[in-house]
């Protein structure tokens, strides 16, 4: 659904990425980007003011200037956001102390209710509940017939007591229904209404106070465009709502409506429903929607493994040395534990998206077994040979590939590599040049 | 029912009174009166009621010139001429009513779910009978669960001829049933009433492509109007919308609806822009009498009117 505005984002991102050093220019043109893909993708244009101020406050900031990779870090700062923006996962309808649980479905005309409320009872019968349907939606013609064909699909017993009846009444006779029929779930589809529809909101408001629903779920459409937030904040007010359902989310809209009405309600989006037939009613993932804004899960999660497993203090040492031109083979082989730490080498370099800049890093030491050897060859050298290793002259060679179970060829290689390391790092280290220091050229792009 | 519109827009336009609209508006001329913040503020407005992005920047910029080359040179001029360009790229020649030509006319209603084409078709219906025109209703939509029955309750209530199959039956066989009977009755407008289809649904478009040639093919003398049906609170998703159905279809108008809510259409100005058709009618209102000709400038005016609530 949002892929559009992934392509978007990601060419935002992808400027930043490779960035060893930001700055406040820099942040400001990539946010530029993210704050158009995301109006084009019909996130509410305060919503978007907001998102964006906060995102720049913590970019050009202390957080991003002390970071080993600026770029990354912004994206993840963008990522974090969205997340939070989209709120938790919560897709669960818990039963209520004494049964029947009631839930009242309402939204706007036209938004998915009748369909949406067929889908949630089919799933809770999935789950072995017994749901009760409630025909409430008094005014459209037909409107009770297209949930009584729906429940009959399903095979869960549709409730109505006709169109001449109110809906409060409706509701009411349904519980009672359900009390003696043993259904545990009650839910109740209301006629779709304006917010602005003083009648048909507080119709609404006497059935919450006397109903006493213990859920009322806010349909919004994905499509919905800039008015999602008036709509959304009116139903709030009125109603106080449990939770949100996004639905037709099966198009091509790249689904803006559910961050501005997740962002002025509060309330957590629980089901997204994605297409017409009945089973297509889904939980909602937050963070799996702000990962695929950005089209970038994978580097998300290597970053979060990078932060985990590199020691800060270590690495800020590491640096110093570089400075001061000191990086030896003990310093390499460090490096290379690092990465080794993060996982198997070859996953970790799956996660790279753009492989492009990996080109300086050809004929380095990539796959495990390699790592190893590597790792193998420099312990069995001398600190001194560690330090100085222009020393390293055939017969230590020869010793070193003994010690280590491997062939002179392979020690040669490791020093040639060593070599091409030290000053692709120092290229990095140069100031102006690449910025900050790479204490990690594994993970720059 | 205009008057309801106007009513409610004089009431949204007091409100205004601290609005955008109004500080851009009470700009004293003078060259350091419009700066950047203005055009931000422009922006703002435009995005806001959903005329997006490309849309509205395009807005700013030929602005932006006008104030440059000092066509322009106050606020109030600037919102005028903001407002004339906008009504501009909605004004078309064969806007206006149809149904009303002296031929038999044959209008197919379509659009994604639940955009309000059987509530507007309802509508459109009365209309022409008030006119004195003798309407026949197809209930095409076999598709979606009682559609056929909400269709019937209307044709029941306005006294109108209705054409319809058993749910699930093929929708291209209801149009053809109906156009033999419009030809044999000597009726003068059929609106044809079809299932809610996300664009994005191939087989479901062609459906419509072969209603489109079935109703060229049996009754090629009858004026066809394909108008598609838009949701004012519709966002940018509108625009890919009306492109899709644009491509199966030959489109002829639109119909905006749901404007009683507190959604501007603003989506309508680039759409109407590319596909080159104009809006025929907007709803306001879930009554029979709640549908109306489209006026560019009506509009425009509401367009701008409490811009931020
Ligand atoms: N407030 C308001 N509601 C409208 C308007 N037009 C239609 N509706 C309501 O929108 C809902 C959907 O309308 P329908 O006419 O059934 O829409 P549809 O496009 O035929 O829907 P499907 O056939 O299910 O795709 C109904 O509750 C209508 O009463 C309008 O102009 N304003
Ligand atoms: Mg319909």
């Amino acid at each position: 659904m949002l892929e559009g505005l992934t392509a978007k984002i990601q060419a935002a991102m992808k400027k930043l990425r490779g960035k060893g050093k930001l700055s406040e220019a820099d942040v400001k043109i990539a946010l530029r980007e993210v704050r158009l893909a995301l109006l084009e993708a019909d996130v509410s244009y305060k919503v978007v003011k907001d998102f964006i101020a906060r995102v720049q406050n913590r970019a050009v900031g202390q957080e991003v200037m002390q970071s080993l990779t600026p770029g990354q870090h912004v994206i993840k700062i963008v990522h974090e956001e969205l997340t939070h923006l989209m709120g938790k996962v919560v897709s669960k309808l818990e039963p209520a102390p004494r049964p029947p649980t009631v839930l009242v479905i309402v939204g706007l005309q036209g938004s998915g209710k009748t369909t949406t409320c067929a889908k949630l009872a089919r799933y809770l019968r999935q789950k072995g509940r017994s749901p009760l349907l409630v025909a409430a939606d008094i005014y459209r013609p037909a409107a009770i017939k297209q949930l009584q064909v729906l429940g009959g699909k399903i095979q869960v017993p549709v409730f109505d007591m006709g169109e001449k009846h109110n809906p409060l009444d409706i509701a009411k006779g349904a519980v009672k229904h359900a009390l003696s029929q043993g259904n545990d779930y009650v839910l109740i589809d209301t006629a779709g209404r304006l917010h602005v529809d003083e009648g048909l909101m507080g119709e609404l408001i006497q059935l919450k106070k006397d109903l006493k629903p213990h859920y009322i779920l806010l349909v919004v459409d994905a499509m919905t465009g800039q008015d999602a937030i008036t709509v959304a904040k009116a139903f709030q007010e009125k109603l106080t709502l449990s939770g949100l359902i996004l639905t037709k989310l099966d198009g091509d809209t790249r689904g803006g409506a559910a961050l501005s009405a997740r962002a002025v309600t509060g309330c957590p989006i629980k089901f997204v429903g994605v297409g017409e037939k009945l089973d297509a009613l889904e939980p909602f993932h937050p963070e799996r929607m702000a990962s695929r804004i950005l089209g970038m899960g994978d580097v998300l999660t290597l970053i979060e493994r990078a932060q985990e497993s590199i020691d800060i203090k270590s690495a800020m040492e590491l640096e110093n040395r570089l400075k001061s031109h000191d990086f030896n083979l003990g310093d390499f082989m460090e490096q290379l534990e690092q990465v080794q730490k993060m996982g198997p080498i070859d996953q970790i370099l799956g996660m790279l998206p753009g492989i492009g800049g990996m080109k300086k890093l050809r004929g380095l030491a990539v796959d495990d077994k390699q790592l190893e050897r590597t790792k193998a060859i420099i312990t069995s050298m001398t600190p001194e040979e560690r330090h100085y290793p222009n020393i390293i002259n055939a017969n230590r060679k020869r010793r070193i590939a003994r010690g280590s179970g491997t062939k002179v060829q392979d020690v040669n290689r490791l020093l040639k590599q060593f070599e091409q390391s030290k000053r692709l790092l120092r290229q990095y280290s140069q100031p102006g040049k690449g910025g900050k220091t790479a204490n990690f050229p594994f993970l720059k792009m | 029912m205009l008057d309801n519109l106007l009513a409610q827009l004089s009431f949204r336009l007091k409100k205004t009174k601290t609005g955008l609209v109004n500080k851009i508006e009470s700009l004293i001329s003078g060259s350091s009166g419009l700066d950047e913040s203005f055009f931000a503020d422009m922006e703002e407005i435009l995005i806001m009621a959903d005329v997006g992005v490309e849309a509205s920047l395009g807005f700013v910029e030929s602005i932006r010139k006008k104030v440059q080359i000092g066509e322009i040179q106050s606020g109030k001029e600037l919102i005028e001429q903001l407002k004339k360009q906008i009504e501009e790229s909605l004004t078309f020649e064969n806007s206006g009513p149809i149904g009303i030509a002296n031929i038999p006319s044959v209008i197919l209603v379509v659009g994604v779910n639940g955009v309000g084409k059987t509530t507007s078709i309802a509508k459109l219906a009365n209309k022409l009978k008030e006119k004195r025109k003798r309407v026949l209703l197809a209930a095409a939509d076999t598709f979606r669960a009682a559609a056929i029955d909400q269709l019937k309750a209307w044709a029941h209530r306005l006294h109108i001829d209705i054409i319809s199959h058993r749910p699930n039956s093929d929708p291209a066989a209801v149009v053809f049933d109906a156009l033999q009977a419009l030809r044999a009755r000597r009726l003068d407008v059929l609106i044809v009433d079809t299932a809610g289809r996300l664009h994005t649904k191939a087989n479901l478009m062609a459906e419509l492509e072969k209603i489109q040639r079935i109703i060229k093919r049996e009754y090629p003398e009858a004026l066809l109007e394909i108008l598609l049906v838009l949701d004012a609170t519709t966002g940018q998703n509108a625009l890919a919308q009306a492109r899709v159905f644009q491509k199966a279809l030959d489109l002829t108008g639109l119909i905006l609806t749901k404007l009683d809510g507190t959604a501007k259409g603003g989506i309508i100005i680039p759409i109407s822009q590319e596909l080159g058709i104009p809006v025929k009618y907007i709803g306001l209102g879930e009554d029979i009498g709640d549908l109306q000709e489209f006026s560019p400038s009506t509009f425009v005016t509401a367009l701008f009117a409490n811009a931020d609530s």
